[in-house]
């Protein structure tokens, strides 16, 4: 079985984020780049299917040279192949996903993971739009998977408790933290990796349908009343919270 | 232009969710600007109380009517959305973005050829046009953004927008019985977490940090939760080392949230978390530390020990709400 993960490039969660001098943008400068947190559940579980039932993996990347950096970093954890769709410019959702499917479509891959989302623009939508386009099964924000001959169960976080949905092959599967533990790259892996190919392509343009008018930083927040160092502001807190803030 | 507004009113055993109301309302308000109309879909078994939509903006709503749609049925869900939506020339559609409407919105978008606003937190309507305002990097910055297609999915994060005061205006409801909905992917069971608040639903939280020094001390957590009636969060720190379950995690790889009220106890404020809370309506704050970050976002706070001011918070209280 082919099995494919894609693998988005992002900012690491520390980082702090400045907006560009066109005003629409990520500043990138100073900003460490890291594979995106939820994509290393993704590649994890896509090892251990593999490890159960054979077969052969890839991991597939939208963006720029950069993005080579976290499809090195996969193929150290132990994915075989790598894709690099190479594309610069902003990509809604949508037009991401038209590049991931075509790219999907022409691997042959018939199970694909990926993260829960991006935790760059957070939309947490592109496995799902994927998933439409290509006719495959889609399960999103899963913390546990089990694949039984053509039948994948899953556990799916939602408010207050967890769905167990039910599907069949081909799938596309978005991963949560939560699904498993994610491996380090061991030294071997990432000697071995350093000297794969990472096949690049350049995927069809198309038109984006959301716009971006304009990125800004939130509207800092005043801060606040510091009322005291011990149990004898509890009483004023308390009142506050009642009368100022109406909130208990 | 007079659009026609599709709102997804989501049912869990048989009960609206109140984000759904805040959708219709919202929507509501965007027909007025728009001279549209706003009607609703729901999709399930048994539901209640479906006329009070009307209430909140919307003149219909259609109930598709099937015992193995009582569940989140992906397949069968998006299927029965784009078809009303073909039928009824539906030119935007709102969801809330919870976990069903985060997940539900995308398909809907690709079968109606819609462009798509995930997480949105305000939607301005400037001459015939709406601008959606949205988090990105987990909030630490905002982005403004127009869809340029002509029809439009907009899902809105729970508990931002008002669902108002209700009219007494009742909405007009049909049931239509679903013959063989698509089940390819199917919600089977459904396991809840016993008897708890979850924090990505919940009008307050109290959550946990490093500074509660070990999982034993979290009952103090609970306890003022309990007072609240809050959910308990924690930080990442807490969930990382084991203490706390991936489900309470508030910050950029947990859940954000905007709570009426936010309480962090031992948080000391690390970036990724600050922009997972802090568009909380009120931030309050106890951390020993008088320069940690989580004092610029915080409201009110107290600069001391945790195991001091706690329990006489839980106290006082008990004391106001007895």
């Amino acid at each position: 079985m082919k099995i494919a993960v894609c693998v988005s490039h992002v900012p690491d969660t520390a980082a702090k984020i400045n907006i560009g001098s066109d005003g629409k943008a990520l500043d990138p400068n100073g900003v460490t780049f890291i594979v995106n947190p939820y994509d290393e559940f993704a590649v994890e579980e896509t090892l251990k299917t593999k490890e159960k039932f054979g077969g052969e993996t890839v991991a597939i990347s939208l963006g720029s040279d950069a993005n080579k950096e976290t499809l090195r970093k996969v193929l150290a954890m132990g994915i075989d192949n790598a894709v690099l769709l190479k594309d610069d410019s902003y990509r809604d959702s949508f037009s991401v996903a038209k590049a991931l499917a075509e790219e999907i479509k022409t691997q042959n891959a018939e199970l694909v993971f990926f993260g829960k989302q991006s935790v760059d623009f957070d939309n947490s939508v592109v496995g799902q739009l994927t998933a439409e386009i290509l006719g495959y099964n889609c399960i999103s924000v899963v913390v546990s998977f089990l694949l039984e001959g053509n039948k994948i169960t899953c556990e799916r976080e939602i408010e207050g408790g967890k769905e167990i949905v039910e599907t069949t092959l081909p799938a596309l599967i978005t991963a949560q933290k939560g699904l498993n533990e994610p491996r380090y790259a061991s030294l071997k892996g990432i000697m071995a990796a350093k000297k794969k190919e990472i096949l690049e392509k350049q995927p069809a343009a198309l038109n984006n349908s959301v716009e971006i008018i304009s990125m800004k930083k939130p509207a800092p927040k005043q801060a606040g009343k510091i009322l005291g160092t011990d149990a004898t502001a509890v009483p004023e807190l308390v009142r506050l919270l009642r009368e100022e803030a109406k909130v208990i | 232009m007079a659009d026609k507004i599709l709102v997804f009113i989501e049912q869990r055993n048989g009960k609206i969710k109140k984000s759904s109301l805040e959708a219709v309302k919202t929507a509501s308000d965007i027909a007025q600007k728009l001279s549209g109309s706003v009607e609703a879909i729901s999709i399930g078994n048994e539901i209640e109380n479906l006329e009070n939509v009307g209430g909140f903006g919307a003149g219909k709503v259609t109930h598709y009517k099937n015992a193995d749609l009582e569940n989140y049925s992906p397949s069968g869900y998006a299927d029965i959305i784009s078809n009303y939506s073909t039928e009824n020339n539906i030119d935007l559609f709102f969801f809330a973005a919870s976990s069903m409407g985060k997940d539900l919105a995308p398909r809907v978008a690709i079968k109606t050829d819609s462009g798509l606003a995930m997480d949105c937190i305000l939607l301005n309507c400037e001459s015939n046009e709406i601008i959606a305002t949205r988090p990105i990097y987990a909030g630490k910055a905002l982005i403004d953004v127009k869809l340029t297609s002509p029809k439009k999915v907009f899902v809105l994060r729970p508990n931002v927008f008002n669902s108002g005061t209700p009219t007494d205006k009742k909405a007009e409801v049909s049931v239509v019985n679903v013959d063989s909905p698509n089940l390819s992917v199917k919600v089977v069971d459904i396991k809840k977490s016993e008897g708890k608040i979850d924090v990505a639903e919940a009008d307050i939280i109290v959550s946990g940090g490093r500074g509660m020094k070990g999982p034993e001390h979290f009952k103090l957590v609970e306890d003022l939760a309990q007072v609240l009636g809050a959910a308990s969060g924690a930080s990442r720190a807490v969930v990382d080392a084991g203490w706390r379950p991936h489900s309470e995690q508030v910050g950029q790889t947990g859940k954000t949230v905007s709570p009426n009220l936010y309480v962090a106890l031992g948080i000391s404020g690390a970036i990724q978390h600050l922009a997972g809370m802090r568009s909380s309506k009120y931030i309050v704050a106890i951390n020993k530390d008088k320069d940690a970050p989580i004092f610029q976002v915080a409201d009110y706070g107290i600069a001391g020990d945790v195991f001091e001011i706690v329990p006489a918070m839980i106290e006082e209280i008990k004391k106001i709400k007895s």
